[in-house]
């Protein structure tokens, strides 16, 4: 008998149904992978486990844990079950953890309330799980609070938090979606670790089918629901049977096809579109007394490089490396400390709002959260002609709306989206707005910061096309900032490696990501999660 | 801490020193001379003249400024021109009624609204949540001294339990000046819980959508549990900002209530001096009052940083 066996599922919140018949079964020790783009009901699933999902939910179906019904278990026993026989780690670290209880009594409280220990040996078991888990008392006492901990610290004491009890099941929902690809790999590899030594079952959700191929014995996908497949994880995704896996899997390795890719000249021989000489900034250090600060935290270090026109680059690097503050720099949004940034030869520091403004035409920026960056209360007409205030005569209402369709046919909308409002259109689609609002002014550059990272794979194939598309067809150049080395190799030329504030390595893209020389370099390419590698590396173990 | 304490303490200092200097602009400004007041309309100019030399009025704006902070410091607030007695003692007088007054009142409104809001926010949507929250807009909308006769008309006419007004100072023990306080107070409090029972299940229900209840609810624990231990601490930081107001308001805005109860408070003081131009009583009710308000907002951050660790580092 299976650990969890789900038949036949059904979930609908109000009138809204979620899951139609979900079929699913994890056994003892073994690692399943759940796979589907967001809105596939894979979270819902994991919720419904656990039964925490939201208010008026109705299910349908049979749930079993380890022989007990889940769907008839009243509350107590749900209480009696969680975080004893079944542990949860979630997607986002920085926000899981309670902010005004220190990071012991978080752990401890779980055992306690189980095993009905005293505080003492409460403490004691807590201390030692966050020992197992990488956090080590010497260096994080148990009365550290979570926000003094980084987001992979976090996510560690979320683990600890899940597995302080052994428990016979453990689902991770999107572990490690919002840690970059370093992170990743060592969270991945603490899972891993755990679920072997202590023969857990593990329920792994993800978008991300190159974790997945890395991590489980099983995979399922999902859509809309349902389960189209079910399988061994090498097998499912080499052989592709249903035509979703395939879709999936093609979106995950997609690369756009560029023309002249890698052939367009660089221009250094006349004068380079951006250059940045010898760029620093420093944050002033924390108060730490009345008078006293911490020393200056220098977030980006004497950076200097130059990009010519239509040339696409990478600024990649793990989090907190300062690649956003530059990026934040070269937009005019923050001012350096030292150092000069000149666009098309003219210096953007030390000049006025006003001054800016021929400036500002001429670069643009698309942010990574699609949901976050427009007003709902605001028309897709006001939305995208924002950036037309740069310009120096004020254009017509008429050419005003010319400007807006032109701007949504590049990016393959339709002019008739203008009347309507941000929340009528998906998450790519939003993406395809921010893009056409950053070309609306004809810019030069784009500064794009993980533009894809908060899209499905297939939306992320489709929005890198898109920017592959503009990149030859209107000449723009783009500074992509990612931690994700397949959008790196996918659409640009040259890569940056950015660590602790300076660039570490730099030049063509291939050969960067091929052959890595720095060490920050070659740690970004191995923890990197890759569909192609990990498929061969699991063929290779299989024989 | 200790430098957290510190810098609170300097910019209340500095916003007292503000606050006197525009108190004493406001009461130069004002029309009315003082002297002019004491001695009757029919005094004659030099009567007025020797009085205001005697008063000090005669002295430029900035020395004047000065005797008066001077005085502060040692406690001496100057002599009402109407009571003929120091302002200290006046003030210290109707403080004795004030101040119990106020702290009864915010102790039981927070008493009535945290466990109010804490039921409504645990049952969020249904019946029972409706019909607290309805009672507490009716709560708010009701006007306090409307309330307060209602009152004294079922616990002092009909029921004879309570002194339906006065005050019997606390000369004669504690008891009797406890009972002359409880009407007053629990008209004053019961739209004050209103609103802050309101608070604080807004505060409650949003912290109750946070990821770390969800990761307190997976590890087993119950949701009476979840709700006390992890949401309300979280969710005080709105009610202690809603409280902190409040008590400065029970401090001094209670002149209505003051009047019903024919209660001797500060309100009353204060209105009575500036209807009578009795400016030095003004100055020194609304100088003390200022300081009591900046001294309750040190509490109040304090209070926050104890609350949330976050905010012991700034």
């Amino acid at each position: 008998m299976s650990l969890v066996e789900i038949e036949k599922l059904r979930l609908s919140i109000g009138d809204t149904p979620i899951l139609n018949g979900v079929d699913l079964t994890v056994d003892k020790g073994e690692i399943l992978g759940l796979v589907g783009e967001s809105g596939s009901g894979k979270s819902m699933t994991a919720l419904t486990l656990m039964r925490l999902l939201p208010q008026a939910s109705e299910t349908t179906g049979r749930v079993i844990f380890d022989g007990r019904d889940i769907l008839a278990a009243n509350e107590d026993e749900m209480c009696r079950l969680r975080g004893d026989e079944v542990g949860m780690v979630f997607q986002e670290p920085m926000t899981a953890l309670n902010p005004v209880h220190p990071i012991g009594r978080q752990v401890a409280e779980g055992i306690r309330w189980h095993t009905g220990s005293n505080r003492a040996d409460a403490e004691n078991a807590a201390r030692r799980m966050l020992d197992r888990v990488g956090l080590p008392e010497s260096r994080f006492p148990l009365t550290r609070y979570p926000h003094e901990l980084s987001g992979g610290q976090r996510q560690r004491v979320v683990i600890a938090i899940a597995c302080a009890l052994n428990p016979k099941l453990l689902i991770a929902d999107e572990p490690t979606t919002a840690l970059d690809v370093v992170l990743q790999k060592q969270i991945l590899d603490l899972l891993k670790d755990l679920v072997d030594e202590r023969g857990m079952g593990l329920l792994l959700i993800s978008h991300d089918l190159a974790v997945v191929t890395e991590m489980a014995d099983r995979v399922a996908i999902m859509r809309r629901g349902e389960i189209l497949e079910t399988g061994e994880t090498t097998r499912t995704l080499s052989e592709q049977v249903h035509p979703y896996t395939r879709q999936l899997a093609q979106a995950s390795m997609h690369v756009p096809q560029r023309t002249e890719k890698g052939a367009r000249p660089r221009t250094r021989a006349s004068s380079p579109l951006l250059s940045v000489e010898g760029v620093t900034r420093d944050y002033s250090g924390r108060r730490t007394g009345f008078l006293s600060r911490e020393r200056p935290f220098r977030a980006v270090d004497h950076v200097s490089f130059e990009m010519g026109r239509g040339q696409s680059v990478a600024l990649v690097g793990r989090s907190g490396c300062g690649k956003s503050t530059l990026a934040r720099m070269i937009l005019a949004l923050d001012a350096p400390t030292s150092g000069d940034i000149k666009l098309k030869g003219e210096t953007v520091i030390g000049r006025g709002e006003a001054e800016l403004r021929p400036l500002r035409r001429d670069m643009q920026v698309v942010f990574q959260d699609p949901y976050g960056s427009f007003n709902p209360r605001h028309t897709v007409e006001r939305l995208v002609a924002e950036p037309l205030h740069l310009l120096d005569e004020k254009p017509s209402p008429a050419d005003r709306r010319e400007r807006v369709a032109a701007a949504l046919r590049e990016v393959g909308l339709a002019p008739a989206d203008m009347a309507k409002y941000p929340h009528e259109f998906s998450g790519g689609q939003r993406q395809r707005l921010s893009i056409a609002r950053a070309l609306i002014t004809r810019p030069a550059l784009i500064v794009a910061d993980e533009p894809v990272s908060a899209l499905d794979v297939s939306i992320r194939a489709q929005i890198l096309d898109l920017f592959a598309e503009l990149n030859s067809r209107l000449g723009v150049a783009y500074l992509f900032i990612t931690h994700d080395l397949t959008v790196a190799r996918a659409i640009t030329d040259d890569v940056m490696v950015m660590h602790e504030g300076s660039i570490v390595e730099s030049g063509r893209t291939a050969d960067v990501l091929d052959n890595p020389r720095s060490e920050a370099a070659r740690a970004l390419v191995e923890a990197a999660p890759d569909l192609h590698r990990a498929m061969a590396r699991r063929l290779v173990q299989s024989g | 801490m200790i430098a957290f304490l510190l810098r609170r303490a300097g910019i209340g200092l500095l916003t007292l020193v503000l606050a006197s200097i525009v108190v004493f602009s406001v009461m130069e400004i004002l029309p009315g001379d003082p002297a002019r007041l004491m001695l009757g309309m029919n005094a004659t100019p030099e009567a007025v003249e020797s009085l205001r030399n005697q008063m000090g009025l005669n002295q430029p704006v900035p020395i004047r400024y000065l005797d008066w902070i001077g005085g502060l410091l040692v406690g001496d607030f100057g002599r009402s021109y109407t009571y003929s007695s120091p302002v200290i003692d006046l003030i210290a007088e109707r403080a004795s009624v004030s101040l119990p007054l106020a702290l009864i009142s915010l102790a039981l409104s927070t008493a009535i609204a945290i466990p109010v809001g804490l039921f409504a926010a645990s049952r969020r949507g249904r019946v029972s949540d409706t019909l607290s929250m309805g009672a507490a807009q009716v709560g708010v909308a009701i006007p306090n001294f409307w309330f307060a006769l209602i009152l004294v008309y079922v616990f002092a006419v009909w029921l004879r339990l309570l002194p339906a007004g006065g005050f019997p100072g606390w000369g004669g023990g504690i008891w009797p000046g406890v009972r002359a306080l409880v009407l007053p107070s629990v008209a004053l409090a019961l739209p004050q819980a209103a609103i802050l029972a309101r608070v604080t299940r807004s505060a409650l229900l949003e912290v109750l959508g946070e990821d770390y209840i969800r990761t307190a609810r997976a590890k087993g624990m119950p949701r009476r549990i979840v709700l006390w231990r992890h949401a309300l601490r979280n969710a005080m930081i709105p009610v202690l900002t809603i409280m902190g107001l409040q008590f400065a308001f029970l401090l001094a805005g209670t002149i209505i209530i003051e009047n019903v109860f024919y209660l001797p408070g500060l309100g009353r003081l204060i209105f009575q001096a500036i209807t009578q131009r009795d400016l030095i009583v003004v100055e020194g009710v609304v100088i003390l009052l200022v300081a009591t308000i900046v001294l309750i907002n040190i509490l109040v951050d304090v209070a926050y940083a104890i609350v949330d660790p976050r905010l012991r580092a700034r």
